[in-house]
């Protein structure tokens, strides 16, 4: 596809060797972007300069970079999430803060700027802070869980990795050459078509997400492939964790939703590129096609979002509770109807396109009957926590924060789902409060969760306790003095996307808005002390058993963090919650399962294919992005390279010596065989005997 | 261990006939068959599935194009029609190209089968030579298409017709690239178990080409010219 419109544009481009780009790129006369801009580049290049003075980069590449270990891969997704969540977090303080100054005045940000603010903010927290998010957990835990060595393809896994960072790469790059989107966070045409969006801000939009959406695809046939063909022993279906099966379905959505993005993206650069008629208004186009499309991909991408979340939320609900998840067979019912009818809901998100009565009916009923399967997920989370023995710890707390506070977003769900009323609130901040509410209280909350849960077993100690509790209570409060003045501003009739405002009545409302947003910035700060505090008290944190929570699921039996190969033997699995029959029968029989028979394990090799294809690729989009064409032919060429080149490798697997899996295992089996003389009794009958402890 | 053991005596002969994931392909886990009871399964299974999964997400994208072309059917502006340009004898001899560069990529897995490589080069060889004339004819096509005033910027209709036809087109292109790949590694590397995989992902995506020129050959043209 990259290809034909370079050879169909050349003859008018090709008299320029940089294409669009020039000076005028850069933004010398808008501060505020080119200071933020310069302060992120002058930090990337001070980390940079540190990594290569301190001598850290031959470890940063083999040991990362090139590493094609999901455990790793995970962590480097969940750092990228965390970083594009400060850059999307500090445009919502710009927009917050400008509704607040906009009062019958310009504030400070002109409209061209609000508008890529809003665009940038959307864009990023959906694609490169929540996606990154969610599939740096599934990363990590769904291989330990299904107890097995890694992925079904890891070299892949690296490439979507890198090619997600690409994405951001190029997203963020648009700060100071260039600008970005003006056309919102999903590029409605016709404001979006060449003929009202002239510049490279689409371009770098586009690019973007069509080079971290084939990533995303790469990842979602990855774990499809990794959770239907890889499982230890006797894991049957019914046997997988509930993460596990979220995290199915979830990849499910992915393989049948993100070619439509695919799809649709491309007849939009098509038009862009090379004058096609998809969306425009002349010459036949039809611009409703496009919002069909988009929302046939976006619906379902909001449940690829939420519902490795859910899956999170469970297993933090049943480990705290003590007890196995209630209803466990519901559980699997309800995600795979989720998974099926999220497809079938796509035309809620437009009510207001003039479909006709019948078909909105039949969305809006859809719709409402979605919410179904999501009242059964709580319903037995609730039950999960009844008569358990609960322990108030930080992952608990986003459980149960996320319990009531989304609970409240999935009644004003239900209460848009009605067309009538959603003709009244569409494209209000009603709205705006809405899906905030479901995706901060779902998503933010699910992955803070999955965090302060899965962050032992990743580094081996835990996270500090106070300042995760502080983080918790302060982003709670922030949420709801951010957004039920924004659900009161849309009832008062305030539309989304204002740059400025004369109406009084907002005025209260909106300043209360802003405060909410000095009450997240708190949040954010309990989250970075809780990070440095734990680093530097890890000693008195550190898991030595690999299981800190008294966990129920196999990623718990193995050493915190994990060896390369997860597991010195695949576990044999014999019901569900395998790890805590295996506790089990150690406590009552006092002793460890028999030593077993170690075995050499081949492992895949680490390999910089991932990280050199997404370098072309970065050439490549930022070459089309400018109507650079002869680069745009050396990233193709570049990447065709890597191609053969992969595929000529020799040697793709390395073997661990029995020797080696021994000593890593024994070092295992010794510590948790002290565990087990020291202090299991104990616990064992803390937690099932006749007596209380403290 | 004792469960997998049995397994592998009970189910092997009676409830996996083809021996899904043992001997051909060089399987890591000679027990596995993969459906949940067993272990991961081999990598000949791994690596097929995985395709499938990126076959099928493939078929969405087309069936994007597909309805964008259903909705424009009519979109036409003013400008000419699709039965006006259309040329049934063109696209009949582009059809048999297709359909006989799927028939000699299956006689080419064949000959792998049977790890003859001189054959399996020859039927390769075969293949990319129908698919290249397929493209050449398509390209001629075109070409007169917008000779007689219907580029892919006169109409709805004629961008979605472009679009679809295109990127079948663009897949064949870059099916071409991995045949030429495939072939020069089965020249210098021989029958690995790693090739193997690959030529039956490569076999896979031709067919699956096939599949979908005869959804085109039939929404598009045949539908297309009786509108």
């Amino acid at each position: 596809m990259s290809a034909e419109p370079a050879r169909a544009c050349v003859p008018w481009a090709a008299a320029d060797m940089l294409g669009k780009l020039t000076w005028n790129a850069i933004p010398f006369d808008q501060p505020i972007p080119l200071a933020a801009g310069s302060l992120v580049f002058l930090v990337l290049i001070a980390v940079i300069a540190w990594v290569i003075i301190r001598g850290h980069l031959p470890y940063l590449w083999h040991e990362w970079i090139t590493s094609v270990d999901h455990k790793r891969i995970g962590v480097m997704y969940t750092i990228l999430g965390l970083v594009m969540l400060l850059r999307g977090f500090v445009d919502a303080i710009m927009m917050r803060s400008q509704q607040a100054f906009a009062f019958h005045a310009g504030g400070y940000l002109p409209p061209e700027h609000y508008d890529q603010v809003f665009s940038a903010h959307g864009t990023i927290m959906i694609f490169f802070a929540a996606m990154p998010l969610m599939i740096g957990l599934m990363n990590f835990a769904v291989p330990l869980q299904l107890g097995v060595r890694d992925v079904a393809f890891p070299t892949f896994n690296s490439t979507s990795f890198w090619l997600t960072a690409t994405g951001a790469l190029l997203v963020n790059l648009s700060l100071v050459v260039g600008e970005f989107s003006r056309a919102m966070w999903l590029p409605y045409p016709p404001l979006s078509e060449l003929r009202y969006s002239p510049g490279v801000g689409v371009d770098y939009y586009l690019w973007a997400l069509q080079i971290s959406g084939v990533g995303t695809l790469l990842t979602g046939i990855n774990f499809v492939t990794t959770i239907l063909k890889i499982r230890a022993p006797g894991m049957s279906y019914l046997r997988m964790p509930i993460f596990c099966w979220t995290a199915l379905a979830t990849n499910l959505l992915i393989i049948a939703a993100f070619p439509v993005l695919t799809a649709t993206l491309g007849m939009l650069l098509l038009d862009r590129y090379v004058g096609f008629h998809f969306f425009t208004n002349s010459a036949g186009g039809n611009m409703m096609m496009f919002v069909n499309l988009i929302w046939a991909w976006g619906h379902p991408e909001v449940y690829i979002l939420v519902l490795p979340a859910f899956g999170i939320f469970s297993e933090v609900i049943s480990t705290f509770s003590g007890k196995p998840l209630f209803g466990y067979r519901s559980m699997v019912a309800a995600t795979m109807f989720i998974c099926l009818v999220s497809f079938l809901v796509w035309l809620h998100h437009f009510f207001t396109m003039g479909a006709g009565g019948n078909v909105n009916a039949v969305f809006g009923i859809a719709t409402a009957i979605i919410a179904v399967g999501t009242g059964v997920k709580i319903y037995n989370w609730m039950f999960t926590m009844y008569g358990g023995r609960i322990r108030f710890t930080t992952p608990m707390l986003w459980a149960l924060a996320f319990v009531l506070t989304f609970t409240l977003g999935g009644m004003t769900g239900v209460l848009l789902s009605v067309p009538p009323a959603d003709f009244q609130l569409h494209n209000s901040m009603f709205l705006v409060a809405h899906f905030h509410n479901v995706i901060i209280a779902g998503v933010l909350f699910g992955a803070f969760a999955g965090i302060t849960y899965w962050f032992p077993k990743a580094f081996g100690f835990r996270l500090h306790e106070g300042w995760g509790k502080a983080a918790v209570v302060l982003t709670v409060a922030g949420f709801y003095t951010t957004f039920v003045p924004l659900y009161a501003l849309g009832l008062l009739g305030m539309t989304r996307r204002l740059q400025s405002y004369d109406v009084a009545a907002w005025r209260p409302w909106v300043i209360a808005a802003g405060a909410g947003i000095i009450v997240f910035c708190g949040a954010l700060a309990c989250q970075v002390m809780q990070l440095v505090a734990s680093i530097r008290q890890r000693e008195s944190l550190r898991d030595l058993t690999g299981d800190p929570w008294n966990g129920r699921s196999l990623e718990w039996s193995t050493a915190s963090p994990p060896p390369a190969f997860n597991y010195a033997v695949l576990p044999n699995v014999e019901g569900e919650e395998p790890y805590w029959q295996i506790k089990r029968r150690a406590i009552e029989t006092q002793q460890l399962a028999a030593e077993p028979d170690y075995k050499p394990i081949e492992m895949p090799r680490n390999s910089p294919t991932g990280f050199i294809t997404a370098f072309f690729c970065t050439v490549t989009g930022f070459a089309l992005i400018w109507h650079i064409w002869w680069m745009v032919g050396l990233g193709l060429l570049g990447a065709y390279v890597v191609f053969v080149w992969f595929a000529w490798r020799d040697r793709d697997e390395e073997v661990i010596p029995a020797e080696e899996v021994a000593r890593v295992d024994r070092a295992r089996r010794r510590v948790r065989a002290q565990w087990l003389a020291h202090n299991a009794r104990e616990e064992w009958l803390a937690v099932h005997g006749q007596r209380e402890t403290a | 261990m004792s469960e997998v053991e049995a397994l592998r005596h009970t189910r092997s002969p009676a409830l996996d006939p083809y021996k899904l994931g043992h001997g051909a392909g060089g399987g890591r886990h000679d027990y596995a068959t993969g459906h949940g009871e067993g272990g991961p399964a081999s990598k000949r299974v791994i690596v097929g599935y995985g395709f499938w999964l990126f076959l099928l997400s493939d078929i969405v994208l087309f069936s994007c194009l597909f309805a964008a072309h259903a909705v424009l059917q009519t979109a036409t502006a003013g400008g000419p029609t699709g039965p006006q340009l259309f040329d049934p004898r063109s696209v009949a001899l582009e059809t048999a190209c297709l359909l006989t560069s799927s028939f000699t990529c299956g006689l080419s897995a064949v000959a792998a089968g049977a790890r003859n490589r001189l054959w399996t080069e020859v039927f390769l060889f075969a293949t990319g030579v129908f698919g290249l004339s397929f493209l050449l004819l398509e390209a001629h096509d075109f070409a007169g298409m917008v000779a007689r005033g219907a580029s892919p910027q006169t109409s709805a209709f004629w961008s979605s017709f472009f679009a679809v036809v295109g990127c079948h087109g663009c897949h064949v292109t870059a099916g071409l690239l991995w045949l030429g790949t495939m072939m020069a590694q089965v020249f210098f590397k021989g029958f690995r178990p790693s090739i193997m995989r690959r030529l039956v992902c490569f076999n896979l995506f031709w067919h699956m080409l096939d599949i979908i020129w005869v959804a085109l050959f039939t929404i598009v043209y045949l539908i297309g010219e009786g509108r």
